[in-house]
């Protein structure tokens, strides 16, 4: 267990370094995570509700992860670095989960713009929202991460990705739209929250399939 | 099996005492029931071809779910026609049945895109099998999710409306969801024995080459 964890550290270090070295994948998620709000800004009449403009960033979200995701496994694909880590000693899983906690730390980071951008610019968001929003990366980016990977494999890659992961995050749509325009966000975190153990579990225990034959 | 239809038609008519629309429900509910079959039996065979690996366990699972989004796509469609004959409206959100299904028919369509732009081969199948694993847990999960919702989300409350199934109606439903699972299984064998006799004739034809 504690060498499980050891290996997801590394490979989530090495992702991050690589990151902090070639910048290509987080600014972009800055960027287009900050310019989707000011076209949404656009796209929504004056007169609409506060509640329209709360979906909207339940899709700046979801979009900015798929970019981030998009990105994800191009590393591993030049140079066949993905053949060396499934014969690198340890559970393969490993690499599912380092590249989500990559992932992950990515997409909160470009919240970290995207949420106060959006408190300026439409309306303030309770902390039932904040949670949402919390659980639901996780969820993104573990489930996200799953089908980075399976996109790899595929000769389509960056075309099928978005086909594979937008019916699976359906449910994390509602539930955080539910988190966070819902009066009672408590049943709406909790679904979230399940979802994020489910599909934790199935992607741990199914990945290794992915990478191998 | 062509009996069981027959019979089906002879009996819907007798029964469907709630004006013509009715009827419709003979179809529409043992078509979706059927294609959740369709899926649940994908995914089995699915389990089992990355539990096993029994040969040909790959095609079977991809033959269900191609029925199963047939059965999937006619169960929109006669929903839809059923939802446009009793509310007025071609497309109810608040339906959660068929919201569902959309769902899933989006899931299972991204199925067929994964699996032809895979090159066959066993990697393929595993990358089908563990997809097919994930829409029949996605099952489940979007159903809680849209009935969560259902109650702030659209305050409509959602009336359960539909008969009360009893005596004959309920026969008469079992025959229908009878006629279709072996109408799904017939498609099922014909297609399996097509798609069997296609990659023998393959062989042969590489043998020959």
């Amino acid at each position: 267990m504690r060498r499980f964890a050891a290996d997801v550290a590394t490979l989530a270090r090495k992702d991050l370094r690589l990151e902090l070295r070639a910048r290509d994948t987080l600014p972009a998620m800055l960027l287009f995570v900050f310019s989707a709000l000011v076209v949404f800004h656009f796209a929504i009449p004056d007169s609409s509700s506060r509640l329209a403009s709360n979906g909207l960033l339940w899709v700046a979200i979801l979009f900015t992860a798929l970019l981030g995701l998009g990105r994800a496994f191009v590393p591993e694909r030049e140079h066949s670095v993905l053949d060396g880590l499934v014969l690198a000693p340890c559970d393969r899983s490993a690499i599912w989960l380092g590249k989500g906690l990559a992932t992950l730390s990515f997409l909160v980071a470009a919240e970290a713009i995207a949420l106060p951008a959006f408190a300026l610019f439409f309306s303030g968001l309770g902390a039932s929202a904040v949670a949402g929003v919390a659980l639901a990366d996780v969820g993104i980016c573990l489930v996200g991460s799953f089908v980075a990977a399976m996109s790899v494999a595929s000769r389509a890659r960056e075309l099928i990705l978005p086909l594979l992961f937008l019916p699976l995050a359906i449910p994390i749509v509602i539930g955080g739209v539910g988190a966070s325009v819902a009066s009672g966000p408590g049943r709406y975190l909790a679904f979230l929250a399940l979802y994020d153990a489910v599909f934790a579990i199935l992607c741990w225990a199914s990945f290794e399939y992915v990478v191998t034959e | 099996m062509a009996a069981s239809i027959v019979l089906v038609f002879f009996v819907v008519p007798d029964d469907a005492d709630q004006g013509f629309s009715q009827r419709i429900f003979y179809f529409h509910v043992p078509i979706a029931l059927t294609s959740y079959v369709c899926f649940g039996w994908g995914a089995w065979k699915a389990l089992l071809h990355l539990w096993k690996r029994p040969p040909g366990a790959d095609l079977e699972s991809y033959v269900a779910i191609h029925l199963g989004v047939i059965f999937g796509a006619l169960t929109l469609l006669t929903g839809s026609i059923w939802a446009k004959i009793s509310w007025g409206h071609w497309w109810v959100w608040s339906e959660n049945q068929l919201v569902l299904f959309l769902v899933l028919f989006l899931f299972y369509c991204a199925y067929f895109m994964l699996r032809f732009s895979v090159e066959d081969g066993p990697a393929r199948a595993n990358l089908c099998a563990v997809y097919a694993l994930f829409g029949v847990v996605l099952i489940p999960v979007s159903f809680l999710a849209i009935r969560l919702a259902q109650h702030v989300i659209h305050p409509v409350v959602f009336a359960r409306h539909g008969p009360r199934v009893h005596g004959t109606m309920l026969l008469t439903f079992c025959i229908s969801w009878a006629a279709m699972l072996g109408l799904f299984a017939t498609l099922y064998q014909v297609e399996l024995a097509g798609k069997r006799l296609d990659s023998r004739l393959r062989e042969l034809r590489e043998l020959l080459a």
